[in-house]
């Protein structure tokens, strides 16, 4: 791996940890880009390469896992619950969050019991995020590659 | 009678000696162990001012600990942030020890943030290695009970 390699996954990384912290803004393709100080196709194609899943994918994914901890964890509603980790549309909150976990938030909501609170966050947050890569065998249901 | 007294090292892959200095000691204020140096090998171990134990080896990957394909390979889940939590550093005050590195320019992934178990935050060191900074809720007790 040359040092260009190593210098361009630390680019991507900045940009992923810039997802991670701020799921909740409109994040857009052109900002992360320009953390990772490439252009928009390079950035989309460069970060599916290194990470396995496009950057949309790994924003939706924070995004549903920060909204999966909401309903665990809090009484707010589904529609507040939507715009408080990012989505825009209560339609494609549902629809995304079905198609990533398995079920409906309601009927995950009604499933799952809060997380035991001595774990730190950083690992609940990294272990309970729903899989991507078609490996999870959690009873929450069976997890969409992207297409 | 235990196996063990302690922890004395703990081991931390780094893509470049001078510049973990720079990182672990320049800005985390960390202090250097030891740093003995012979040939193409350098032992260079840092920790907490004042602490003993325990000791973190900064290593370079490379040969002759391992052949270049898989130093290749170190260095690439380093960079792209796949060596989990490398450690967990405690202090007694993690609002204002987030605020003084940010200022120093530390990279930051989480800023700090009261959970139940107590105040937490998270960065990265500048080859993608995650470092948590924790002040616990048990620790904050302690601190109590022995005034």
């Amino acid at each position: 791996m040359s040092r260009a390699a190593e210098e361009s996954n630390r680019r991507l990384l900045r940009a992923r940890d810039a997802m991670d912290r701020g799921y909740a803004e409109p994040l857009d393709i052109p900002t992360l880009a320009r953390i990772a100080c490439v252009s928009e196709a390079h950035f989309i194609r460069t970060f599916r390469a290194t990470f396995g899943e496009t950057p949309h994918r790994y924003l939706q994914r924070r995004r549903v896992e920060r909204s999966m901890f909401l309903l665990r964890e809090s009484d707010r509603s589904v529609t507040d619950i939507c715009f408080d980790v990012g989505f825009t549309s209560l339609g494609t909150f549902s629809r995304t969050f079905r198609e990533i976990v398995g079920q409906s938030p309601r009927a995950y909501r009604r499933s799952s019991a809060p997380a035991p609170g001595a774990v730190p966050t950083c690992f609940t947050m990294a272990w309970e995020r729903p899989s991507s890569f078609g490996e999870d065998s959690r009873p929450s249901g069976p997890v969409k590659s992207p297409s | 009678m235990k196996n063990f007294n302690s922890i004395t090292h703990a081991h931390v892959w780094v893509l470049d000696h001078q510049e973990a200095l720079d990182f672990y000691v320049g800005k985390l204020e960390l202090e250097v162990k030891a740093d003995y140096t012979r040939g193409g090998f350098r032992w260079l171990t840092v920790g907490v001012a004042g602490e003993p134990l325990p000791e973190i080896v900064l290593d370079v990957p490379g040969p002759p600990v391992m052949d270049e394909k898989t130093a290749e390979q170190v260095r690439e889940l380093v960079t792209k942030g796949a060596t989990g939590v490398v450690m967990v550093l405690r202090t007694d005050d993690c609002f204002a020890t987030y605020e003084r590195l940010r200022a120093k320019g530390v990279e930051f992934t989480q800023e700090a943030t009261d959970h139940g178990y107590g105040i937490d935050c998270g960065l990265r060191d500048p080859f993608g290695n995650q470092i948590r900074i924790l002040q616990p809720r048990v620790w904050q007790s302690d601190q109590a009970a022995n005034r």
